[in-house]
């Protein structure tokens, strides 16, 4: 089914990549360049007022997010196109793998693994510092693109402005869901994520108090795990 | 063939006291279980549950080994609920099975009490290796096994689904007999007007407290207005709360590759989320795996039939190391039983 090419909104010639929880992730071509198109479908399960909200405000968030992302210094696609009756963004197609599949491929050298590690933490600093909160950093949601191992963030769905007041709670929150999608993802390969935070703690201005909230957030979390 | 080898097992790590017997075929020979219900408007506290417990465990015991037609020379190994739980409870429980243990000279095998969800539910419903979404009333989680252990890929970060939909049932003053939750599920069937909820999903974790603020704000004062009847809040939050667990659920598919889903715990027989995850699970090829009250519930079988899986891995332990724990997560015991 991957293999055919179908019609997607306006859209010809659409070859369905994968369908993440989110929507389906084609690949075609736009004015001849290699484009990614991704288009978020009715979830049938949900109530259709919910529905259209998330789908209407995710699509929004993306596409704000990679914006906002990309005046912060972090890289991400290139937008080229929102449609807004389809639910679709048309953007540029990036060269490289998930950070996931880099890290389970296992094909690197310590010192690559140490500047994968340390570019994540460098950049969600960033993202942070300039009050932007991903929402789903997972290490699927990062491409890293050999030999350069730059880093390209994808996947902004979840994403949002951070005000002041919730700055630390919700940027706590993100380095909280990031924290276990390495642990459940890389549970053969324990540390990395220390190695990303350390970069991180280095990059950012907000250290103490950021910190401080996730460390709350993770005992929030994780407090079944004290043997009491 | 030789004899099989029979499980009783005891759980009464919350408000429910169950004893079951198992055979290591997966026959289930007797599954008797009391519940403390409380007043509308109340919850359930840990003394006063834990004397229930203490009340009728003995006759559920004797119940449990007549309804098996089995008579204690037939036990093989005790299993019990080592934790998570309430202490008090679980304590009163595990106090019974020391006893019996040592009167009947048997060997005792600790069971995880989230463990004993999982593995009841793979038992009944025959699903290989699905992602598990857990919800009951101290628990919401979203697990994988890898590697010899049941790992949490999302979960609550701050209260569980069940308190939450406990919670709502006691601002609305519904009934807690047989279960709010269940109560909820009723009057859900009549509401018609969607009402717009706090919708919160961070990742493949989740959130409660946002809805349960505006259950216990917002929504008491359109009920005041008559702007919306209880059904329809029901209704609203049974909509807005699922559909978050879909989703957090339908990301670990995503993630982990997994066709698969089996819902455990007490709210899993909530008839409006399974069919919400069946309709997710068929726009993924997949399939939905669901148990009923008689095991989404806490009872003594779901104990028995991991202690078994234990058992035959020779993990006993001598009664004095027979302790319980309040905090035990469902990724702590090494899954040895599985090779996969």
């Amino acid at each position: 089914m991957t293999e055919e090419e179908q019609v997607v909104g306006l859209v010809p010639k659409c070859k369905l990549v994968c369908q993440g929880a989110e929507g389906r992730v084609f690949e075609t071509r736009y004015f001849k360049r290699r484009a990614i198109l991704k288009q978020r479908f009715d979830k049938m399960y949900r109530h259709p007022i919910l529905n259209k909200k998330l789908t209407r405000q995710r699509l929004g968030m993306e596409v704000k997010g990679m914006m906002k992302a990309r005046k912060l210094g972090i890289r991400t696609p290139t937008v080229l196109l929102v449609d807004t009756e389809t639910n679709s963004i048309i953007m540029d197609r990036v060269e490289g793998i998930t950070v996931k599949d880099w890290l389970r491929k296992g094909k690197y050298t310590e010192e690559e693994l140490g500047r994968v590690l340390s570019a994540i933490g460098t950049q969600v600093a960033a993202m942070h510092d300039g009050s932007l909160v991903h929402g789903d950093l997972t290490t699927s949601n990062i491409i890293v693109r050999e030999p350069s191992l730059e880093l390209t963030f994808i996947d902004f769905g979840l994403s949002f402005n951070t005000v002041a007041q919730n700055g630390p709670e919700d940027k706590g929150v993100d380095l909280y869901v990031m924290e276990r999608a390495f642990l459940n993802a890389h549970a053969d390969k324990p540390g990395l994520f220390d190695k990303a935070l350390e970069a991180y703690s280095q990059k950012t201005n907000q250290w103490k108090s950021t910190f401080n909230r996730y460390s709350e957030v993770r005992m929030r979390g994780r407090k079944r795990s004290m043997v009491g | 063939m030789g004899k099989p080898t029979i499980c009783m097992g005891f759980e009464g790590s919350a408000n429910k006291i169950g004893v079951g017997i198992v055979t290591s075929d997966g026959d289930i020979l007797a599954n008797p279980r009391k519940t403390f219900i409380t007043p509308p408007g109340t919850g359930f506290l840990p003394r006063e549950t834990a004397l229930h417990h203490q009340q009728v465990i003995v006759p559920l015991v004797q119940e449990c080994l007549k309804e098996a037609n089995l008579t204690p020379k037939d036990i093989d190994c005790l299993a019990y609920t080592k934790g998570p739980g309430m202490g008090a409870p679980l304590v009163s429980t595990a106090v019974v099975m020391r006893t019996l243990a040592q009167i009947w000279k048997v060997p005792i095998v600790p069971v995880n009490h989230c463990v004993g969800h999982i593995e009841m539910g793979r038992l009944v419903t025959g699903a290989v290796d699905p992602i598990v979404l857990y919800v009951s009333g101290g628990n919401t989680q979203v697990i994988a096994y890898s590697e010899k252990r049941y790992r949490i890929f999302g979960e609550t970060i701050d209260i569980a689904v069940g308190n939450c939909l406990d919670r709502f049932a006691r601002v609305l003053g519904l009934s807690n007999d047989p279960s709010p939750g269940y109560n909820i599920e009723q009057l859900a069937k009549e509401g018609s007007q969607y009402i717009e909820m706090p919708y919160n999903v961070k990742g493949m974790d989740v959130s409660f407290s946002g809805i349960l603020s505006f259950a216990e704000d917002t929504a008491v004062k359109l009920l005041k207005k008559g702007t919306a009847t209880k059904a329809d809040l029901c209704y609203s939050f049974q909509e807005t709360v699922f559909a978050m667990l879909v989703e957090i659920t339908e990301r670990a598919m995503a993630h982990c590759n997994t066709q698969d889903v089996l819902i455990v715990g007490g709210v899993g027989c909530n008839k409006r989320l399974q069919a919400m995850m069946k309709i997710m699970a068929d726009e993924r090829g997949g399939k939905l795996y669901a148990t009923d009250e008689r095991y989404c519930i806490d009872n003594g079988a779901m104990i028995a039939w991991p202690g078994l899986l234990a058992f035959g891995q020779g993990d006993t332990i001598p009664v004095e190391e027979s302790t319980c724990t309040q905090r035990y997560r469902t990724d702590d015991p090494v899954i040895n039983w599985r090779d996969d």
